[in-house]
């Protein structure tokens, strides 16, 4: 079973990540389940959310708290929180953020593996709003190879309708640009 | 600064759970997280107010010098004084501060 | 939609829930929003607007109203679906308690939340062990499959012409009704064999005028209630039947209490709920360390399955019931005390320890529940089983 946390702001999507990480897997036959830490919604409060995905069935009823991937949708949050609590020592983060991630992990002293995408730059140009929640799931996805690319269309098509391609472009964009250090 | 909800014992609770220290909410500074946050031009201005009046949040305020300025600790960049400034006085420059 | 059965559909529980009441042909559905149900009121609103769902929805300005509304709906002859939580659920408690009586078969989702006060969004009992008493058939699910097979079985019992109950569906709020999971939907085939049409014994019409509600003075107050009680009592076997039926229809097997990995077990936990999912997680990983525990997860919860309990527990030592919902001034609680009274007069039955967790949906993890097993020997070994403790409280 993969586990993963996502960070971000209220207002960012950082829910939808999960959910459409969620449905796509079980669109392919996985076990899957997502769920924010839920609480009274405010626009740009940290808020969590989580999705387990598995070949079997998940009875897990709480949150993620040794996250295999750990994913930050705001760069802001780093200053807040500390999004490297619990994750697994083989465990990787990936941040939105235009810096590298030994300048990421010298300004935060993490010790574990850091990944970063500026996901903002690509969601400024293909969607012209700083919402980066599609384009660092492209990045997840290239990272943790959980599912295939493919099974992203029909739950985007689904959230976003009209605007479904689009987020599909930024998405895509990310998941080329990815890049895994060691 | 009130103390996190996750940080109490129960027989520190007040009973009914009464919270006695006015205004707390006031703590948290929730503008923190505004991509684009309002400047004033003086030059500009007229000081009639309308920016403090159509502020949402009670982030603008008058200044001694009765120009208006805004609150950043809990400004949140939506630019309604902006929008609503009859002389174009303010503009959203990108960043908190 | 049509989705095409036996394939699994990534979907948030409260919407499969309201395909689900679509699929039954609801006639009436009467509710008030409330956190966390209101996903659930919502697609059925969207539901009835765009014509995929023929039947009233009927928006109220309260939950008062909305109970009032299924009342007079069922009284007609409708099948009618609500759903609240907490405050919801208190404000129309007056209500709930005449619908039973009445004998109307009204399905119910309670998006299970605590009480008020201090204001609380998030997920525990506190709200239906209000209305425990109030003679509606309750159970509880453990996850989204459960939620969705349900609803189809709460009409199928309800209505039944040997049951005519209202059916309280209770389901964690958040906990179940947000989470994005697989869920298995039925297809038309399926529902239209396991579900007839509901035909009332009686209904409010002008072709042939009844009174229900009536005045009830002390002369027949007594015989009135001692009806119902036979009426709920005598609707087991009927619940049970169609539990059968259901396992027929698609596979899965549900029983008013469900043992996991028991049957040899010196230490039992006991929950209700889906806390229950998480337990048998904790209870495998103990297993794997060589622990004899086991699950007991209640289902049925009224009418209460006495004789299922007590054959369950019988051979354990020790039975740790986790509540997630406290009896102020009481006995700790409200499973608990009822385990406790199904176990009074057997000759053999467990040490009973009982812990509140959970409250106001806070985590309760794996290591939760091996801590609970710690606490549970060191009480019984003091001889201290009988004091419930609220697990996890700072201070």
């Amino acid at each position: 079973m993969i586990e993963i946390r996502f960070h971000g702001r209220g207002g960012q999507g950082a829910v939808t990540t999960g959910e459409l990480l969620a449905k796509a897997a079980i669109s392919e036959g996985k076990w899957a389940q997502a769920f924010p830490a839920f609480g009274p919604e405010r626009r740009g409060a940290p808020v969590l959310a989580f999705c387990r995905v598995s070949e079997g069935k998940i009875q897990h009823r709480f949150q993620v708290k040794e996250p295999n991937i750990v994913v930050v949708l705001d760069p802001s949050l780093l200053d807040v929180l500390d999004p490297s609590k619990g994750l697994k020592p083989d465990g990787l983060m990936i941040v939105n953020s235009p810096l590298s991630p030994q300048e990421i992990k010298k300004q935060h002293k993490y010790s574990c593996k850091v990944a970063t995408l500026d996901a903002s730059k690509i969601a400024h140009e293909v969607l012209r709003l700083n919402i980066t929640n599609t384009t660092m799931l492209g990045a997840l996805i290239k990272a943790s190879k959980l599912i295939n690319l493919s099974s992203l269309d029909e739950p985007f098509k689904e959230r976003f309708g009209k605007v479904a391609e689009n987020n599909l472009k930024a998405c895509h964009r990310a998941f080329d640009q990815m890049k895994l250090e060691d | 600064m009130t103390k996190p909800a996750d940080q109490w014992k129960w027989q520190e609770l007040e009973p009914g759970f009464v919270i006695i220290e006015p205004g707390s909410a006031s703590d948290y500074k929730t503008g923190d997280w505004k991509s684009m946050h309002p400047v004033w031009n003086e030059a500009v201005c007229i000081k009639c107010g309308l920016c403090y009046t159509y502020c949402p949040d009670m982030a603008v305020f008058q200044k001694k010098t009765g120009y208006f300025a805004g609150d950043y600790d809990y400004c949140k960049g939506c630019g309604i004084c902006a929008h609503e400034c009859p002389t174009g006085a303010i503009t959203m420059v990108e960043g908190k501060e | 939609m049509t989705q095409a059965a036996r394939k699994k559909i990534g979907i948030e529980v409260s919407l499969a829930v309201s395909d689900a009441v679509k699929q039954c042909d609801a006639d009436v559905i009467s509710a008030y929003p409330i956190t966390p149900q209101t996903h659930i009121v919502e697609h059925l609103a969207e539901l009835v607007a765009n014509g995929e769902l023929d039947a009233e929805f009927i928006p109220v300005e309260s939950e008062h109203s909305a109970m009032s509304v299924c009342a007079g709906s069922s009284a007609a002859g409708a099948r009618t679906f609500t759903a609240t939580a907490s405050q919801g659920l208190a404000l129309m408690a007056e209500i709930v308690y005449c619908v039973s009586a009445m004998r109307l078969p009204v399905v119910m989702v309670v998006a299970n939340r605590s009480l008020n006060s201090p204001l609380s969004i998030w997920n525990d009992h506190g709200d239906v062990m209000m209305v425990r008493d109030s003679g509606w058939v309750q159970i509880f699910v453990e996850n989204g499959q459960e939620a969705y097979d349900h609803i189809f079985w709460s009409f199928r019992v309800g209505e039944d012409p040997r049951v005519l109950h209202p059916v309280m569906l209770n389901m964690d709020g958040f906990i179940v009704t947000h989470t994005i999971e697989p869920i298995e939907y039925w297809s038309d085939e399926m529902v239209k064999k396991f579900l007839p049409p509901f035909r009332p014994k009686y209904r409010l019409h002008p072709d042939n005028p009844v009174t229900m509600g009536a005045f009830g003075p002390p002369e027949i107050f007594t015989e009135c209630k001692m009806a119902q009680e036979q009426a709920l009592l005598a609707a087991r076997p009927i619940i049970d039947k169609a539990w059968d039926e259901l396992y027929q229809i698609c596979g899965r097997r549900y029983l008013p209490v469900e043992k996991y990995r028991a049957d040899d077990a010196k230490t039992l936990f006991l929950t209700m709920g889906s806390i229950g999912e998480t337990a048998k997680v904790a209870v495998d990983e103990m297993r794997e360390k060589g622990q004899e525990i086991g699950l007991v997860s209640l289902r049925l919860w009224r009418p209460f399955p006495f004789e299922e309990i007590k054959d369950a527990v019988k051979n354990a030592e020790t039975l740790i019931v986790i509540d997630r919902a406290l009896v102020f001034g009481g006995v700790g609680g409200p499973v608990a005390s009822e385990v406790k009274a199904a176990l009074f007069s057997e000759k053999k039955r467990p040490k009973v320890v009982n812990f509140i967790a959970g409250l106001a949906s806070r985590d309760v993890q794996p290591d939760d529940f091996r801590q609970m097993v710690e606490k549970a020997r060191a009480k019984v070994a003091a001889g201290k089983e009988d004091e419930y403790e609220i697990y996890g409280v700072r201070g």
